[in-house]
C-alpha cells in the first residue's frame, strides 16, 4: 500500500534533522495560520499564486532563492564546523550524515538557490526592457516555476522523511546505482531535479521565444540591453543543454528502478558515459549561471557611472563566444579519469580559451567606469567587489584547466575554493546586486542604504576569509569531502575559514535587517518618480511598482539605450513627450493550472520515490484530465479598459512632470 | 470555384501563398522587414508566429533528448555482455511495416492540417483519425517486437546493448504514445470547439511533433535497424 515508506522513515533517533524538521514545520506552520487569521489568503490566491504576471512570477522565483540560500548556508555552517572540529577526532556529524549535507548542499545552492534566482531576474527583467508586456507564454511560466518550487519541496522533505543522497551533487554511478546505494537518497535527487529540470527548460524556452520575437517596435537586436543578451545566451543554452539532463537522469532512473545497464560497472554497463554526459550538461550549467549575472553587472556598472557601457558591441559578442565555447569544455572536469593526452589537451585549450571572452567583458566593466562619474551605492559595491573576486576566481579555473596541474588539485580543497569563488563572487553577488537595484522597481520603495552596504562589506570580507584558506589547504593536499581530518598541520587554516563563515552569518544578518528596516522606512524610501538610479533602460520608463501591464503605451525605440533617449529629449524639451492616445489593452488571464500541476508532480514524484505505483498512476491521470480541462478553457484575455489604462499612466506622467520640475528649479537643466 | 472544391493541398499551397507574414521569404534581398514577423524592428510578432517558434524551440530540445539516447546506444552497440548482438534481434520485415506505418502516418498529418487550413471539419478529422491509427498499429507492432525479444530473454536487464536498444526505440515509442493521447484530445476539441484560434496554432503544433517523430524515427530505422544488418 504504501510501498517502502514506513514510520522508520521519520529519523526518530537522529536529534539534528529531527529538530531542524521539527523547527521547519513549526514556522510554516506560523506563516500558515498567520495568513489565514489576517485573511491574505484571497490575495496570495488570485495576485501570486495564480499569478502569470511575468514580474510577479519573477519576485516569487526569487523569494524561492533566497530561502533555499538560506537552507544551503545552513549546511555549509555544519560542514566548515564539522571540519573544525573533527580534527582528530569524530566530529559531531556521523559520516553517512555529513555525505548528505554536502550533496545537499550543493545541488540546492546551484539548482534551488541560484537557478530560481537567476531566472527570476530573467523574468521579471526581459519583457520590461524589451517593453512588451508580458514573457511569450505567460500561463506556461507559472507552470515552471511552480515544477520549479515542486522540485525544492521535495529535497527539503527528504529532510524528513527518508534521506538525500550521500553522492555528490553530480551522483556519479557506479556508486549511485542500487547496488551500492540501495536507499531512497538518490532517488529524492532524480525525481526533484528531474521535476525541476523541466520547469527550468519551460522558462528557457519562453525567454528565448520572448527576445526573438516579442520586442516592441524599434527594439532591433543591437539596441536590447546587455542583460537581454545575456539572458538570451543563457536561456539558449537551457534549450540546449537541460534535455541532456533530462536523458542523462531518466537513464540512471531506469537503471535504478528496472535494472537496466546504462552506468553500471557490469554487463556492459558504462559508467563513463554518465560523467561525459553529465558535465556536458554541467559546465554550460555553470554558465547558464553566471551569463545572466554578468548582465546585471553591465547594467550597474553603466548606469553608476552615469556612462553607456563601454565597448556594447564586443560585449554582445563575448556573450555570444562564450556561449558557444561552453558548451566545448565538459572533460575539463575528468581530466584525470583517462582521456589521454591527445584529449585532454583539447579541451585544456578551449577551457582556457573562454577566459578571453570574460577577459574582454572584464575590460570593458572597467573602461565603462574610466571616466564616468561612479556612485558607490549599494549594487555598485557588489559590482566592484564582482569584478575583483571573479577576476581572482576566472585565473585559478585557468590554473585548474592547465591538465597537468589539474592532475595535483583535482578534487582538492583547491577547486573546492576556485568554483565558489566563481559562483559566489559572479552570481550571488550578481544576485545581490540586482535585489537591491530593481527592488523599487517591484515594490515601490527602496532598501535602506546603511544596512545594505554593512553586508557587503560582510559577504565580501567574510567570502575571503573563508576561501581563501581553501586555496591553501588544496595546495597543502587537502581532499574535498573530507568528514574527518587527521593531519594536525592544516587546522590553523580550517580555523580561520569557520571564522570567515562567522563574518558571513554577520553579513546575511545585516540583508535580513536591512529588509525589515526599509519595510518599516518604506514611506522615506519611497521611490515616486520610478526612475530611482538614474536609469538608462526601458524598465525606469514604468512607476514604481512597474503596473500589471508594464506600459500604458508600447514604446518605440529609436536607439540604444531606450529609455536614456526619451529622457534626455524630456529634458531638452523641459516637457514630457505628447499624451499618448490611450487604447484598451488585453492581458492574459489568471490561472491555477501551475500550481495543480505542480501539486501532481510533487505527488507523482513522492509515489515514485517511496514506490507506491497505484499513488503514482492516480497522480499520472489526474495530471492529464487537469491538461485537458485547462485546454478546454474558452477565456484565454481579458481588456483593461482604456481609462484604467489612461488613469496609470496619468499618474505616472505626473510623478514625471514634477521630477522635472524639481530639477529646473534646482537649475539642474540646460 | 470555392476553395472547398479544391484538393485540400491545392488549398493549402493556396493559403500559404497568402500567409501575410510570409515566413520564409525573407532570407534573401534587402526587402523591408515585414510587420507582425517578429523580425529587426516591427514589433511583438503575431500569436501564430510566437506558438510556432516557441514549439520549435521546444522541438530542438526533444530532439536533443533523443540525440542522448542515440548516443547512448552509439557507445554500448557492441556491449553485448555475452549475449545477443543487434544484428540478431532485429527483424527487418516487422520494422518495414513500422516505417511504412509511421511516413504514412505523416502523409496523413498533412492531409488533416491542409483540411484545418481550409476549415474542414470532417476531413480534418478523417486524417486525424486516419493518423492516429497508423500511429496504434505503429505502437502495437513496436509493442509485439519489444514482447518477442522479452520472450527469449533478451531483455533490457541482460546487456548495455540492449539496455541502449530498449531506452531509444521505447523513448520515442513513448513519444508515440503521448503524441496518440494528444491527437485524441485534439479530435475532441475540434469537434466541440470548432476552428478557433487557439485550436488551429495547437493543432499547428502537433504536427510539427508528429512530423518530428518521423524524422527521429528515420534516424533510428537507420542507425540501429538497417545498419543491424549490414554489421
Ligand atoms: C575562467 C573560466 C573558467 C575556467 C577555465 C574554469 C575551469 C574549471 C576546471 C578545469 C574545473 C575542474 C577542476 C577539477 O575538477 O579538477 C572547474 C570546476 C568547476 N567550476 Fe570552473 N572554470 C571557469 C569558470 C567557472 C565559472 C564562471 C563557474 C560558475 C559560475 C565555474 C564553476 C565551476 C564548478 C561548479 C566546478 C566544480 C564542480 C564539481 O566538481 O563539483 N567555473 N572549473
Ligand atoms: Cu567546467
Amino acid at each position: 500500500m504504501f510501498g517502502k515508506l514506513s514510520l522508520s522513515a521519520i529519523p526518530l533517533s537522529e536529534p539534528i534533522p529531527l529538530i531542524t524538521s521539527f523547527v521547519v514545520i513549526l514556522i510554516a506552520l506560523g506563516v500558515l495560520i498567520l495568513i489565514t487569521v489576517k485573511g491574505w489568503w484571497p490575495y496570495l490566491w488570485h495576485d501570486w499564486i495564480t499569478s502569470v504576471d511575468h514580474k510577479r512570477i519573477g519576485v516569487m522565483y526569487c523569494l524561492l532563492g533566497v530561502l533555499m540560500l538560506i537552507r544551503g548556508f545552513a549546511d555549509a555552517i555544519m560542514m566548515r564546523t564539522q571540519q573544525a572540529i573533527a580534527i582528530d577526532a569524530p566530529g559531531y556529524l556521523p559520516p553517512e550524515h555529513y555525505n548528505q549535507i554536502f550533496t545537499a548542499h550543493g545541488t540546492i545552492m546551484i539548482l534551488f538557490g541560484a537557478m530560481p534566482l537567476v531566472l527570476g531576474f530573467m523574468n521579471f527583467l526581459v519583457p520590461l526592457q524589451l517593453g512588451v508586456r508580458d514573457v511569450a507564454f505567460p500561463t506556461f511560466n507559472s507552470v515552471g516555476f511552480w515544477l520549479t518550487a515542486s522540485g525544492a519541496l521535495l529535497v527539503n522533505v527528504s529532510l524528513f522523511v527518508g534521506e538525500f543522497a550521500r553522492t555528490g551533487w553530480l551522483p556519479y554511478p557506479p556508486l549511485s546505482e542500487t547496488t551500492y546505494t540501495p536507499g531512497v537518497g538518490v532517488d529524492y535527487y532524480l525525481w526533484a531535479v528531474q521535476i525541476s529540470g523541466v520547469g527550468t527548460l519551460i522558462t528557457g524556452i519562453n525567454i528565448v521565444t520572448t527576445v526573438l520575437k516579442m520586442r516592441c517596435r524599434g527594439m532591433s537586436y543591437l539596441r536590447m540591453p546587455v542583460f537581454c543578451w545575456t539572458a538570451l545566451a543563457s536561456c539558449l543554452l537551457i534549450v540546449a543543454v537541460f534535455p541532456v539532463l533530462t536523458a542523462t537522469l531518466a537513464m540512471l532512473t531506469l537503471d535504478r528502478y528496472l535494472g537496466f545497464h546504462y552506468f553500471t560497472n557490469t554487463a556492459g554497463g558504462n559508467p563513463m558515459m554518465f560523467v561525459n554526459l553529465v558535465w556536458a550538461w554541467g559546465h554550460p550549467e555553470v554558465y547558464i549561471l553566471v551569463l545572466p549575472a554578468f548582465g546585471i553587472f553591465s547594467e550597474v556598472f553603466s548606469t553608476f557611472s552615469g556612462k553607456p557601457l563601454f565597448g556594447y558591441r564586443s560585449m554582445v559578442a563575448a556573450t555570444l563566444f562564450i556561449c558557444i565555447v561552453s558548451l566545448m569544455v565538459w572533460l575539463h572536469h575528468f581530466f584525470t579519469m583517462g582521456a589521454g593526452a591527445a584529449v585532454n589537451t583539447f579541451f585544456g585549450i578551449s577551457s582556457s580559451i573562454i577566459a578571453v571572452g570574460t577577459g574582454v567583458k572584464i575590460y570593458n566593466w572597467i573602461f565603462t567606469m574610466y571616466g564616468g562619474r561612479v556612485r558607490f551605492e549599494t549594487p555598485m559595491l557588489w559590482s566592484m567587489g564582482f569584478l575583483f573576486t571573479f577576476t581572482i576566481g576566472g585565473l585559478t579555473g585557468v590554473l585548474l584547466a592547465v591538465p597537468p596541474a589539474d592532475f595535483m588539485t583535482h578534487n582538492s580543497m583547491f577547486l573546492v575554493a576556485h568554483f565558489h569563488n566563481v559562483i559566489i563572487g559572479g552570481v550571488v553577488f550578481a544576485v545581490f546586486a540586482g535585489l537591491e537595484f530593481w527592488f523599487p522597481k517591484a515594490f515601490g520603495f527602496r532598501l535602506h542604504e546603511g544596512w545594505g552596504k554593512a553586508a557587503f562589506w560582510c559577504a565580501f570580507i567574510g567570502f575571503w576569509v573563508t576561501f581563501a584558506p581553501l586555496y591553501v589547504l588544496g595546495l597543502l593536499g587537502m581532499t574535498r569531502r573530507l568528514q574527518h581530518i587527521n593531519i594536525p598541520e592544516w587546522a590553523p587554516w580550517l580555523y580561520v575559514s569557520v571564522a570567515g563563515v562567522g563574518i558571513l552569518i554577520l553579513g546575511v544578518i545585516a540583508q535580513v535587517v536591512q529588509l525589515v528596516v526599509s519595510i518599516r522606512d518604506r514611506e522615506k524610501l519611497r521611490d515616486v518618480t520610478g526612475d530611482p538610479w538614474d536609469g538608462r533602460s526601458l524598465e525606469w520608463a514604468t512607476p514604481s511598482p512597474a503596473p500589471f501591464f508594464n506600459f500604458a503605451v508600447m514604446p518605440n525605440v529609436e536607439g540604444e539605450e531606450a529609455y536614456w533617449g526619451i529622457k534626455l529629449r524630456a529634458v531638452e524639451t523641459q516637457q514630457l513627450a505628447e499624451e499618448p492616445k490611450y487604447e484598451p489593452i488585453e492581458m492574459p488571464v489568471h490561472s491555477p493550472v501551475g500550481i495543480f500541476t505542480a501539486f501532481f508532480t510533487s505527488v507523482f514524484g513522492f509515489a515514485m520515490i517511496w514506490y507506491i505505483w497505484w499513488l503514482a498512476g492516480v497522480a499520472l491521470v489526474a495530471a492529464f484530465a487537469e491538461f485537458v480541462v485547462f485546454a478546454w478553457r474558452d477565456v484565454h484575455e481579458y481588456e483593461v479598459p482604456a481609462e484604467e489604462v489612461a488613469r496609470v499612466d496619468r499618474a505616472r506622467r505626473a510623478a514625471r512632470e514634477a521630477l522635472l520640475d524639481r530639477l529646473s528649479r534646482q537649475g539642474a537643466l540646460p | 470555384m470555392t476553395d472547398l472544391e479544391l484538393p485540400a493541398s491545392v488549398g493549402a499551397i493556396r493559403r500559404i501563398r497568402e500567409d501575410p507574414h510570409r515566413l520564409g521569404h525573407r532570407a534573401h534581398g534587402p526587402r523591408e522587414p515585414i510587420v507582425g514577423a517578429g523580425h529587426g524592428e516591427t514589433g511583438p510578432a503575431h500569436k501564430r508566429i510566437i506558438v510556432g517558434y516557441g514549439f520549435w524551440i521546444f522541438l530542438l530540445s526533444d530532439i536533443i533528448i533523443f540525440a542522448c539516447f542515440f548516443a547512448a546506444f552509439a557507445v554500448q552497440r557492441g556491449s553485448t555482455a555475452g549475449g545477443p548482438s543487434i544484428g540478431e534481434i532485429v527483424d527487418t520485415r516487422r520494422v518495414a511495416w513500422q516505417t511504412a506505418a509511421l511516413l504514412l502516418s505523416s502523409y496523413t498529418c498533412s492531409l488533416s492540417f491542409a483540411a484545418t487550413n481550409l476549415r474542414d471539419v470532417l476531413r480534418t478529422q478523417i486524417f486525424l483519425l486516419l493518423t492516429g491509427l497508423l500511429g496504434l498499429a505503429f505502437v502495437v507492432m513496436e509493442a509485439l517486437e519489444f514482447l518477442e525479444l522479452a520472450n527469449q530473454g533478451f531483455t533490457p536487464q541482460r546487456s548495455g546493448m540492449l539496455t541502449a536498444f530498449f531506452g531509444l526505440v521505447g523513448c520515442h515509442g513513448l513519444h508515440v504514445t503521448v503524441g496518440g493521447l494528444w491527437l485524441a484530445t485534439m479530435m475532441a476539441q475540434v469537434q466541440v470547439k470548432g476552428f478557433r484560434r487557439e485550436i488551429i496554432h495547437r493543432l499547428m503544433c502537433f504536427n510539427l511533433f508528429w512530423h518530428a517523430l518521423d524524422i527521429v524515427w528515420i534516424g533510428i530505422f537507420t542507425i540501429v535497424y538497417l545498419m543491424a544488418t549490414v554489421a
